[in-house]
């Protein structure tokens, strides 16, 4: 989230569309009902069905699933046409009046570049004019026919009411009330929240689902401010968390990137990580990067890492590819991967296609799963009927399933959406002999380096160096890894002015990321979490709930990443002159000598507004980008292209199949279904009452919800006679599920390019262990297809047909 | 007499429980009062927390039975949510309100576990045998593929045939732990599940 859960109460419009908080996030949507109860906040929810979050709002608007681009291109198009933009801010704080090169063009659903041998662009085009001193060319009145503005004008003008209705199958009266409540938010006093989740990552073009709605907040000038912003909802309670610490194949923590290949040593890999300004007087924060990276790599690597061996470059792995969930597994099916660990995930039931993945377990050498509880994963080898039809006899891999302790049995923090990172204490031991994730990994590590200390073997360097300041090397506590992630300083720093003077002394906890080096006199875990533990003790552990202004800010609860920050970008709250756009929206503001206000500032403090410094300081331009240059695979301005699988063919680009640039493995791409084999729009969902796989351990919630049923319209039951209750078979290009049918009035046949598309839910909580009964994987019937540029398997767009069948005996 | 609640509760528990209400001249609705159990929470251990599942991170209270003392044995006896939280305010979605049933879930593991090749069930083992077997496995294996150059004699030092894949749900502090270790292997393969 660019915003916070609270701060969801100061908006005057609240889009929910790509998620479903109401079920999904209980407690979280509770900020909703507060907004329409004292803001008087209408809400929106954009969803194939109408769910409980549809059921409270003031429009629903029908769509179908993966056309979402369509709509949002739309909402571009009328707030462009309409002339709804909030334009000071538009024409200051983003790209629009960037000049874009003359190479760059869109043409037949394809934009310059395209590669179709290897489904790819060459992206050099789509980039800015840059003057000789290497700055953006800009025209601040935004008539250049080449600058950003008009060339997202030219891009969306093809998406009109009618073409949008007839691709997205929304009632076209609906969709233009929404646009306009949204774009009503396109003056100082308004601001529109975006609430998304799993329906719009989910997807061959999740990102650019996002980005499209990202940038209509950028054009109504509804980002850094109260009540805006793009709020991801995130799934686990720290997947935030895990995301902001790399744990992710090309990930070092703190968004800092692992090198390639092509990087041999460390002047080469910063070469590229510059991060020059190209405006005038901007801060382009991430000139920084070397010293998060080295502070980093004297973290991992203490005094093995010094100038004299590039930091320890060498100790870190480089990537050939990028090694993403989809891919493993790809590669494990292949017969790559000999040996696999599983920490508190279920990849049998959350990633596509559940025969390929059995299949590639069964080629493993061993598996490992740590858990609290018996995952599908650990068992993918036992026999369960046709819940999991496998003859273990056959299935050579070895299996360990270690047990691990809960929430509840260890002390540590977590980071939930709004970036809050917070501590929580144990209550209780775990059961049996379960232990920490930690002091496993603690054990397997102390067991590697003593081989390797004893027998030596490949390249034992970064094992055998890697820093293990722990008290007991056994059982490392959360505390000292907490600290080990703030940071501390390594050697005393001097003032630059008064060398007499010591601004860092030696052995004390790093006060704030700001003053991190690259000179190996700091250490920190994780940059971004610099200030979680510093030597005034545990911020993440504060519950202080003051809330100045009733701003729903509370500065002093928890720590919010980054420098307990709580609304990103916050500096655009207030116009070029440091003031703020209305006093019902203000945030921060300059108060002649200093940035101040509720929150803490994303901006220099004492920079003074006259200098020109944009808000957006990460970004080399100091704006935010409406055109992306090359940095998304598939395209500077989101386009819709069709899900793989689609009853429809794209009106837009009619010979496109899918993102043209998503990735699709060979054996994938020929089991993708047809329309004419299997007619009917296909999507997952959760339950309120279900959490993932989780939660059908625990015997209330298994009570409460207990086996898997489909949801159809009841015009598609009275097509396929069927009634509620009866058991069906549905079935996609990749396997086939049985389930109970609730037929009802939530969905409805959507009427796309003329002809009626009738939806299949198929909630996804089922497997063949816990408490419920047993139930098929909704991932039966998923493609084995991800985002084109960050791998999120396409789960929420998929085809299938159903068939009533008679009930198993019992 | 000022009474805190607690002591209210244990004042109604054990010093009325065993007397004759009637002949003290109690009421009715005094005895019924009086002999109500004693409200267990009230001398429970409170302890904060946050619910593991979604990230909303509601604020949660795990109330222990127990008093920390050393020998005695804390058990969770209840959970609920944490009034004081300023996302949740005391509220909780129906998962989060039957936490209890998941921290006590039937299918919890509590044992190490192991399945050989072609096996149809699991075996109990010791943790010491795990843990041995598993780093030993992994050894063999990176000695074995480790990749130390690639094929155009640029240093890579990657491990590409072991993967691992971390969680969604455990703690930052987890999560730097598995880091530096996964890392310093010189693992590739390693992922969580924000791309699912």
């Amino acid at each position: 989230m660019t915003n916070g859960w609270n701060d969801i109460k100061n908006a005057d419009v609240i889009t929910i569309m790509g998620g479903n908080a109401a079920e999904a996030h209980p407690c979280g949507f509770k900020w909703v009902t507060e907004a329409k109860a004292h803001n008087k906040a209408k809400l929106i929810v954009v969803d194939p069905r109408f769910t409980r979050s549809a059921a409270v709002s003031d429009l629903y608007c029908p769509i179908r699933q993966g056309s979402d681009i369509a709509w949002l291109g739309g909402l571009i198009n009328y707030i462009l046409e309409k002339d709804k933009t909030q334009k000071e801010y538009v024409a200051l704080y983003t790209n629009a009046a960037f000049i874009v090169k003359a190479g760059y063009s869109f043409k037949d659903g394809l934009f310059t570049g395209y590669d179709e041998q290897r489904r790819d662009y060459n992206r050099a085009e789509w980039d800015y004019v840059l003057d000789e001193q290497g700055m953006a060319k800009v025209d601040p009145t935004l008539t250049d026919p080449r600058c950003v503005y008009q060339l997202m004008k030219q891009h969306y003008a093809r998406y009109t009411v009618d073409m949008v209705s007839r691709i997205t199958g929304s009632p076209k009266d609906k969709m233009v009330q929404a646009w306009e409540m949204i774009a009503s938010t396109g003056t100082p006093d308004r601001s529109h929240t975006s609430m998304y989740a799993l329906g719009w990552t989910q997807h061959a073009k999740g990102s650019q689902n996002i980005r499209a709605m990202a940038m209509v907040q950028l054009l109504l000038g509804n980002i850094g401010i109260p009540g805006g912003g793009m709020n991801a909802l995130r799934g686990h309670s720290n997947i935030q968390g895990l995301t902001d610490l790399g744990l992710m194949s090309n990930l070092i923590p703190g968004y800092l990137t692992l090198a390639n290949d092509r990087e041999p040593d460390y002047a080469t890999y910063m070469r590229t990580r510059q991060f020059k300004p190209i405006r005038p007087n901007q801060t382009s924060f991430w000139q920084n990067y070397s010293k998060f990276f080295v502070s980093f790599q004297k973290s991992m690597f203490g005094a093995a890492a010094t100038k004299y061996n590039d930091w320890a470059y060498d100790y870190l792995p480089k990537l050939d590819v990028t090694y993403d969930v989809l891919r493993a597994f790809e590669l494990m099916h292949q017969g790559k991967i000999n040996g696999y660990f599983c920490q508190g995930f279920n990849p049998l039931l959350s990633f596509p296609n559940k025969k390929k993945l059995t299949e590639a377990l069964t080629k493993l050498k061993w598996l490992v799963v740590m858990d609290p509880l018996k995952t599908e994963t650990a068992a993918f080898w036992e026999n369960h009927g046709e819940h999991n039809d496998v003859d273990p006899t056959k299935i050579q891999t070895e299996v360990f399933m270690l047990p691990t302790s809960c929430f509840a049995e260890e002390d540590g923090s977590l980071t939930n959406s709004s970036r809050w990172i917070q501590w929580h204490w144990k209550a209780a031991e775990p059961p049996g002999e379960a232990k920490t994730d930690i002091d496993i990994m603690a054990s397997l590590y102390r067991r590697m380096k003593a081989m390797y200390a004893k027998d030596g073997g490949a390249f034992p360097n970064p094992i055998l160096s890697l820093t293990w300041p722990y008290i007991d090397p056994e059982k490392p506590l959360a505390e000292e890894l907490a600290k080990e992630i703030n940071g501390k300083v390594l050697e005393d720093v001097p003032d630059a002015a008064d060398p007499t003077r010591i601004v860092l002394r030696a052995g004390q906890q790093m006060p704030a990321f700001a003053l991190l080096r690259d000179d190996g006199k700091t250490a920190a875990g994780c940059w971004i979490y610099t200030g979680v533990f510093t030597d005034a003790g545990n911020m993440m552990a504060r519950r202080d709930t003051t809330d100045p202004a009733n701003r729903g800010v509370f500065p002093n609860w928890a720590f919010s990443w980054p420098a307990n920050r709580r609304v990103l970008y916050n500096r655009a709250s207030a116009d070029k002159d440091g003031k703020p756009w209305s006093h019902r929206k203000r945030l921060v503001e300059w108060n002649g000598r200093s940035w101040g206000g509720f929150d803490v500032p994303d901006f220099g403090v004492a920079v003074n507004p006259t200098a020109g410094t944009m808000p957006f300081i990460m970004n080399p331009e100091g704006v935010a980008r409406l055109f992306t240059r090359g940095m998304m695979r598939d395209g500077p301005f989101p386009e819709h292209y069709e899900p793989f699988e689609s009853p429809v063919v794209n009106p837009l680009a009619p010979k496109i199949v899918g993102n043209p640039v998503a990735r699709v493995f060979k054996g994938d791409m020929e089991v993708f279904g047809k329309a004419s084999d299997f007619p009917l729009a296909a999507t997952t969902y959760r339950l309120v009452e279900h959490f993932h796989f989780w939660s059908k351990h625990v015997p209330v919630n298994a009570v409460l919800q207990p086996e898997l049923f489909v949801e159809i319209s009841e015009e598609l039951a009275k097509e396929k006679n069927i009634s509620r209750g009866d058991w069906v078979r549905v079935r996609s290009n990749r396997g086939a599920i049985k389930a109970k049918a609730v037929v009802t009035k939530r969905i409805k046949p959507l009427m796309c390019d003329g002809k009626p598309v009738h939806i299949v839910g198929i909630p996804l909580h089922w497997g063949f262990t816990g408490a419920t009964k047993k139930g098929f994987g909704a991932n039966t019937l998923t493609p084995y297809v991800g985002d084109a540029n960050i791998e999120t398997p396409e789960y929420k767009a998929f085809l299938v047909d159903i068939e009533r069948i008679s009930p198993p005996v019992a | 007499m000022t009474l805190s609640r607690r002591g209210f509760f244990r004042l109604t528990g054990t010093g009325l429980a065993g007397s004759s209400l009637a002949a003290l001249g109690f009421g009715a609705g005094e005895a019924v009062a009086a002999s109500v159990r004693p409200f267990k929470l009230a001398r429970a251990t409170e302890t904060r927390n946050t619910c593991p599942y979604c990230s909303v991170s509601c604020g949660v209270i795990l109330y222990t039975q127990g008093d920390r003392a050393k020998n005695a044995k804390s058990e969770i006896i209840h959970v609920e949510g944490d009034p004081d939280h300023p996302v949740n305010r005391g509220t909780l979605c129906p998962k989060g309100a039957s936490l209890l049933d998941f921290i006590k879930s039937p299918t919890r593991v509590k044992y190490p576990m192991h399945r050989t090749a072609g096996s149809r069930e699991w075996k109990r083992v010791s943790w010491e045998f795990a843990l041995d077997r598993i780093s030993k496995l992994m050894k063999e294996d990176r000695d074995k593929n480790f990749v130390a150059k690639n094929s155009d004699g640029v240093t890579v030092n990657r491990w590409p045939t072991v993967g691992f894949l971390a969680a969604s749900a455990t703690s930052n502090e987890t999560a730097f732990m598995t880091y530096k270790v996964v890392r310093s292997s010189g693992m590739v393969v390693f992922d969580n599940q924000a791309r699912v």
